[in-house]
């Protein structure tokens, strides 16, 4: 099959001598010999449907640049987004570090020749353990909505149990998630959820209504903190009793970045915590950086029945020296229902390590100097914002990083206003109206450490103008 | 190997503590910007704003370093990492350790990439969509398929989506109680048995014959209770199913979907598609073909392709075109709904874009036949290695990566694959993967030579894979002790890592059992 | 370490001058008349000259003379030697009472040359208690407890001392085969008992994928789905072998190792039960279909025919094949190296409607579909 020659900075074998030496020494015509194992019918015939190469790279970064450039980013535009993504600033040692060519290449390199990626999970592991409260940490994966499935599937498995507890102000998006890891309600091995009220003034979790749900049938009662519609959520200690005196887990999702002021679930003893670590030092990338991680109790029962890779500091033959291995339990199940262990795969290395020297970066002062200001800027802004006419801030404050601000007073629809807005380069909280239509109008509105006095006093004068 | 001569490799070492051993209090490693002093007085101290019953009462007991020696201290990790950059890896079959430009980390740091939150108004992601869009149509042109989505973080995480969208096919049937077998082959990624156990299903598990799974034995097991059929080809054997058509025709007679685990195109590219084996959906490792770097293990892609059939199906939201605008349609009622916040890894999607840009049908092609060219000469040398064997489908060919076995080696020297691996990494390349469990092949080891490696690459590779074998026989003990020139020793016990009262997976637990010991 | 070392020297004796077996006083006279020598004793040799470099590590006990003590100080090993034997008159006693007396000084693994015959004196003696492994010295063997050839025995002694991370302990089944019938050219066996034997397992290091567990992880999952599976008012018949086992412990009843139990709604029903006794047992069940849940014995992988013989071709017969439940982990079937499972039920008709595939369940809602063969 002779075809013009290709040759590619990325194939150094491209070069046709190389090729036929190649050949030669192996004792083949040519490579096709081999795809003859291939039967004709099977063997597409035709030249893949695919535009020219831009061969040199000049070309190539200018026209890749060109399409990026039809973006705009949180720059250019004052933004006000969150919902699982948020902009905090990223620290300049971060990057360069998760940019080293050896984080950045490496996968399955094994205990020695990769030790540095494993000393770092293990780093990783150790301060999570710490902003948490707790003393052991799986190796993280996709992101919130996921691990907060496997920590239900978990939970399940451990207690032998079918139903969770999920508050009503879940976050719509991890629900889904949540959702397709527990099953189908009518496949024999599902978990149902159950959902709990929420008071509608504070948007806290109604504790009598959690009573009255939770039985011997309760796996596990999930409840997030910050809420996603941002309000804190403390009755943390108080929903870990009620879950505990009816046997099962409470698995308490949160976002890291606040546990600098707010009180770490390990501390009123939740027995599974997970949540993102995006906000831990990674760049939003359009919710490329997301990152999910799972921590829990250091038992054998939590250690065996958790799918995901995890890491023991090891011994070696020298003294003194620090290796890691990969903990190999007895993964199996030990209740009676077992629901099979879920899966693990390649999900969000770098971004461990990155949150690894984020952690390291930032040291106990920093995280609640961190948590400080944000708490700051939002109480700020909400007393900005509620004295626009029209506009409340719904449910208890304060709130954390995010809030949910009521325009039904308005008359206006968010939709609309968010165009407004835009026009202004503002990008305006999530449009929640059709996530949670029994709120009317409503946008869930992020402010972190970004946002300087300025940014806020704009957004003011912005909404002002928008809704005379 | 006549002429090539091994490197005298030892890796950085730098008897680097553990960062929760460093600091000195009061140290910071970088300042936070506080609230500026309008807001302050505005609204106060936040002890005093946030309830005294959610405050954090001790702070966490992290590490207060100075930047300059964080930096230095990852910066160390980094070296003690041998990624594959400073090491060739072709040791990492089915991984493809293929280069990864770096004109495509440029184009992801750019703050068209950095700095766009997913949820910012279409208008404005416009350019972001245009490329996953367009990846899309390449990657419909290599498989043959109708539509792919990239919201899957990974290669398991698309058999997971595959499997909740054979639940949803067959629901929408009425047939979801009766179809509850998902079947698969021994030798495919044991994800492919876990995530359809994970969505529901019970699996059943094809043994080999003779290297090639087992047509026959499918006959006998496919019935009105198959939903899917999960597979690969070529398996990480190496070794092609000619009759991999002949399986999903079976399949499809029972009414069961067919799934093809594409995690091994490389050598594939434009020679074979998957639409034409007739399989109902496909997925492609982004981070593994297609160059978006490996990561340390992500963040990755696993991109997800259906026929129009299973479309309806795919988790929102797809990203469409009309006239010059792209849109992100929510509009999906039968969608199995989510699987991912927001719309994927799109870094890598842009990388696999520029990728793909760079190459053109006939570099895919050349990177196919390159594949399969390397995996021949690397084949060659490794057979001449005396305790080095090929098991099954004696005579055929293999296409871009091959399962070896060491049982010879071991029943000649007492030394297999285990040892082996813990020697070649002195020699400055990368430690080999063994397999998937269960080992099928005994003291396996899996090498994939893709196109990113020379000649020169491959018979360094076998050269120190024959050091290795004639030290087992020769100098048992350099093998016995073996890493010897890593950043650490061999690890003294690994039942350490199985006992509870001695394994710490955090240093607060380390210390713990430390001191009760 | 210590260990024990135990020579039966007149194992396989029969074997070079074509007489199967070689138990009893009638066969070694006829075998030696034929002039046979004896095979053992060599191959232990050979055995203890291979584990010379850990040769200072080790401290050998051993029996007088032939029984060890000859071997042991011709590969350069000094032993201590226990017990009195009668030289050129040595019985199975003798090896019960070796390993006794081994097992009592607290040996870490016992190391015996020997058959299937031997197999069992060693059973008899610690049965699973110690860790043992054979060097095969006998015909053909039929027990699971021997490595390939002398030199791997030595190969897994070495990486027992050396790297006991790598090496896990499996049962493995002692056969009782009727050696009067082997002669008469036809192979009955019973399943005598399990012993602990070590093996080499897989450590996966950086694993993406998750790592393997060991056999007693894999029974918990088999024993799971069974249990799930169960119907009501159904007779389960339990065949013998240390998978079917770990159902009956995990419905904590005190089902058997070695006989076929009876199981209905979590309840034992009948235990040990002969041919007959399942056959009535059946009689009175007639309301469901009954069930044989049955796994695979021997190192050549018997479904029927090693060691569960009650279930005889009219039991099989009257439950139908599509009645039954085949257990298995993962790793006995990889240990069968690519061989069919084999059926050898009496009735040459019912071995060959097996022919084909069968689905073996092998953990929690997993099979794996396995040939079969005659």
């Amino acid at each position: 099959m002779e075809r013009k020659d290709f040759i590619h900075p990325y194939i150094p074998n491209s070069v046709p001598e190389v090729r036929e030496e190649m050949l030669k020494e192996v004792g083949l015509k040519s490579v096709y010999d081999v795809y003859a194992e291939i039967p004709d019918r099977l063997r597409f015939k035709g030249r893949l449907d695919l535009p020219e190469p831009i061969a040199s790279e000049a070309r190539l970064k200018r026209h890749v640049e060109e399409i990026l450039k039809k973006n705009s980013t949180c720059k250019e535009y004052l933004n006000f987004l969150g919902a699982g993504c948020w902009q905090h600033h990223v620290p300049a040692v971060v990057n360069e570090i998760i940019n080293r060519s050896e984080f950045l290449t490496a996968y399955c390199g094994a205990n020695y020749s990769d030790v540095g990626k494993y000393h770092a999970r293990f780093e990783f592991n150790s301060l999570m353990a710490e902003l948490l409260d707790i003393d052991a940490v799986a190796n993280p994966i996709y992101d919130w909505g996921d691990v907060a499935g496997r920590s239900i599937r978990m939970a399940s498995r451990i207690t032998g149990r079918n139903e969770a507890l999920v508050p009503k102000t879940i976050c719509p998006q991890r629900l889904a998630e949540i959702r397709q890891l527990c099953q189908p309600e009518e496949m024999s091995n599902a978990i149902k959820i159950r959902f709990v009220e929420f008071d509608p003034k504070t948007g806290l979790l109604d504790l009598e209504d959690l009573k009255r749900k939770i039985s011997d049938k309760t796996a596990a009662v999930y409840f997030e903190n910050p809420s996603y519609l941002g309000f804190i959520e403390e009755q943390g200690p108080e929903i870990t009793a009620l879950a505990h005196s009816a046997g099962a887990l409470c698995v308490a999702g949160v976002d890291p970045i606040s546990l600098g002021v707010l009180t770490p679930p390990g501390s009123f003893g939740a027995d599974i915590i997970c949540g993102d670590l995006q906000p831990l030092g990674i760049n939003m990338f359009a919710g490329g950086g997301q990152s999910g991680f799972i921590a829990f109790r250091d038992e054998e029962v939590y250690i065996a029945e958790c799918p995901l890779e995890i890491y023991s500091i090891m011994d070696t033959v020298v003294e003194g020296e620090y290796a890691f291995a990969e903990v190999r339990a007895e993964r199996t199940s030990y209740g009676m229902r077992d629901k099979g262990k879920d899966w693990v795969g390649t999900a969000s290395g770098l971004w461990t390590i990155g949150s690894a020297v984020y952690l390291s970066l930032m040291g106990p002062q920093g995280m609640k100097e961190l948590g400080e200001v944000i708490v700051q800027n939002v109480r700020y802004t909400e007393n900005l914002l509620s004295s626009l006419p029209g506009v409340k801030i719904k449910f208890k404050q304060p709130n954390f990083k995010e809030f949910l601000v009521d325009f039904n007073g308005t008359g206006k629809k968010v939709a609309e206003i968010n165009a407004a807005l835009l026009e202004k380069k503002i990008f305006g909280g999530k449009d929640l109206s059709g996530e949670f239509p029994e709120f009317g109008q409503t946008a869930l509105y992020c402010v972190t450490e970004i946002h300087t006095e300025e940014d806020l006093e704009r957004l003011y004068n912005a909404l002002s103008e928008v809704l005379s | 190997m006549k002429g090539i001569k091994l490197r005298r490799y030892h890796a950085p070492k730098y008897d680097e503590p553990i960062i929760m051993e460093m600091g000195v209090k009061g140290q910071r490693g970088i300042l936070v910007p506080p609230a500026e002093k309008k807001i302050a007085e505005a609204v106060g101290p936040a002890a005093d704003i946030l309830p005294k019953k959610a405050q954090r009462q001790t702070p966490p007991r992290l590490p207060e370093i100075d930047q300059y020696h964080v930096l230095m201290h990852f910066l160390r990790l980094s070296q003690m990492t041998l990624g594959m950059e400073t090491g060739i890896d072709i040791g990492e079959g089915t991984c493809t350790m293929k280069y990864s430009p770096k004109v495509h980390e440029e184009l992801i740091r750019l703050s068209q990439m950095v700095d766009v939150h997913p949820l910012q108004p279409e208008s404005t992601l416009q350019g972001i969509l245009q490329i996953a869009h367009e990846l899309e149509s390449f990657l419909k042109a290599i498989s043959g398929m109708d539509a792919f989505t990239f919201q899957t973080g990974g290669g398991a995480h698309a058999t997971y989506v595959n499997a909740c969208v054979t639940r949803k096919y067959h629901e929408e049937r009425g047939e979801l109680g009766k179809r509850t077998e998902v079947i698969t082959t021994q030798f495919t990624h044991p994800c492919n048995a876990a995530t359809p156990a994970t969505a529901g299903f019970k699996v059943i598990i094809l043994p080999q014959k003779n290297g090639y799974p087992d047509l026959d034995a499918l006959k006998s097991v496919v019935s009105e209770r198959t939903a899917a059929l999960h597979m690969t080809n070529p398996e990480d054997t190496g070794i092609f199913n000619p009759l991999v058509d002949e399986f999903t025709r079976v399949v499809h007679a029972a009414g069961g979907l067919c799934f093809y685990d594409q995690a091994n195109a490389n050598g594939l590219l434009g020679i074979a598609r998957a639409r034409d084996a007739g399989f109902d959906a496909c997925h492609f490792n982004l981070h593994k073909t297609f160059s978006s770097p490996h990561g340390c293990e992500g963040p990755a892609a696993g991109a997800y392709g259906v026929t129009e059939k299973l479309l309806p199906y795919l988790p929102v939201p797809l990203i469409t075109k009309e006239g010059d605008k792209y849109h992100l349609d929510y509009d999906r009622p039968r969608s199995i709904g989510k699987v991912r916040s927001f719309y994927g890894n799109l870094e890598c999607i842009v990388k696999a874009y520029a990728w793909i840009r760079s190459m053109g049908p006939e570099g895919l092609r050349t990177v196919a036949e390159t594949a399969i060219l390397n995996n021949q000469y690397l084949d060659h040398l490794l057979l001449k290695i005396k305790g080095v064997s090929r098991p099954f489908a004696e005579g055929k060919p293999r296409f871009e990566q091959i399962r070896y076995s060491l049982q010879n080696l071991l029943d000649e020297t007492g030394f297999g694959t285990h040892e082996i691996q813990n020697r070649m990494v002195d020699f400055g390349i990368q430690s080999y993967w063994l397999s998937h469990h269960p080992f099928v092949v005994p003291e396996p080891f899996t090498p994939e030579p893709c196109e990113t490696y020379s000649k020169e690459d491959i018979e360094y590779w076998a050269t120190a894979i024959e050091q290795a074998c004639k030290e087992a026989r020769e100098n048992p003990d350099m093998i016995r002790n073996a890493p010897h020139s890593q950043a650490v020793h061999k690890i003294k016990d690994f039942n350490q890592a199985e006992d509870a009262d001695r394994w710490a997976i955090t240093w607060r637990a380390y210390q713990k059992k430390k001191n009760k010991r | 370490m210590k260990i024990g070392l135990i020579v039966n020297p007149v194992a396989g004796i029969g074997g070079r001058v074509g007489l199967k077996g070689s138990d009893g006083e009638e066969i070694h006279k006829m075998a030696l008349a034929l002039g046979a020598l004896p095979v053992s004793p060599k191959r232990t040799i050979t055995a203890l000259e291979a584990l010379r470099e850990i040769r200072e590590d080790l401290q050998l006990l051993t029996y007088p003379k032939e029984m060890g003590e000859e071997e042991a100080e011709a590969a350069g090993f000094k032993p201590e030697v226990l017990g009195s034997i009668v030289s050129g008159k040595t019985r199975p006693e003798d090896t019960i009472l070796a390993a006794k007396d081994m097992a009592a000084r607290g040996v870490e693994l016992i190391l015996f040359t020997g058959g299937d015959g031997t197999a069992r004196n060693i059973y008899d003696a610690v049965a699973d208690k110690i860790p043992v492994l054979g060097i095969p010295g006998g015909v053909k063997i039929h027990s699971g407890v021997y490595a390939a050839n002398p030199e791997k025995a030595a190969r897994l002694i070495i990486e027992y001392l050396k790297t006991p991370a790598g090496i896990s302990l499996r049962a493995a089944e002692v056969m009782d085969i009727d050696e009067d019938l082997i002669r008469q050219d036809r192979v009955s066996a019973r399943l005598y008992g399990y012993l602990t034997v070590p093996h080499r397992k897989g450590l996966n290091q950086a694993s993406k994928a998750g790592s393997d567990p060991s056999d007693a992880v894999h029974h918990d999952g088999i024993a799971m789905e069974v249990i799930n599976g169960m119907e009501e008012d159904t007779l389960y018949l339990l065949a013998p072998g240390t998978t079917t086992k770990a159902v009956t412990d995990k419905l904590e009843l005190s089902g058997t190792l070695l006989g076929i139990d009876g199981v209905k709604n979590r309840a034992l029903v009948g235990r040990d039960l002969s041919e007959e006794g399942i056959l009535s047992l059946m009689a009175e069940n007639t309301k469901e279909p009954c069930k044989i849940i049955v796994t695979i014995i021997g190192k050549q992988g018997y479904l029927f025919g090693r060691g569960n013989q009650q279930l005889s071709p009219s039991v099989i017969r009257k439950v139908g094949k599509e009645n039954l439940l085949v257990i298995a982990t993962q790793n006995k079937l990889l240990s069968l190296e690519n061989e069919p499972i084999l059926v050898d039920t009496g009735d040459p008709d019912l071995d060959k409607s097996f022919e084909g595939y069968i689905p073996v369940i092998i953990g929690m809602g997993k099979r794996m579909v396995y040939p079969v063969s005659r």
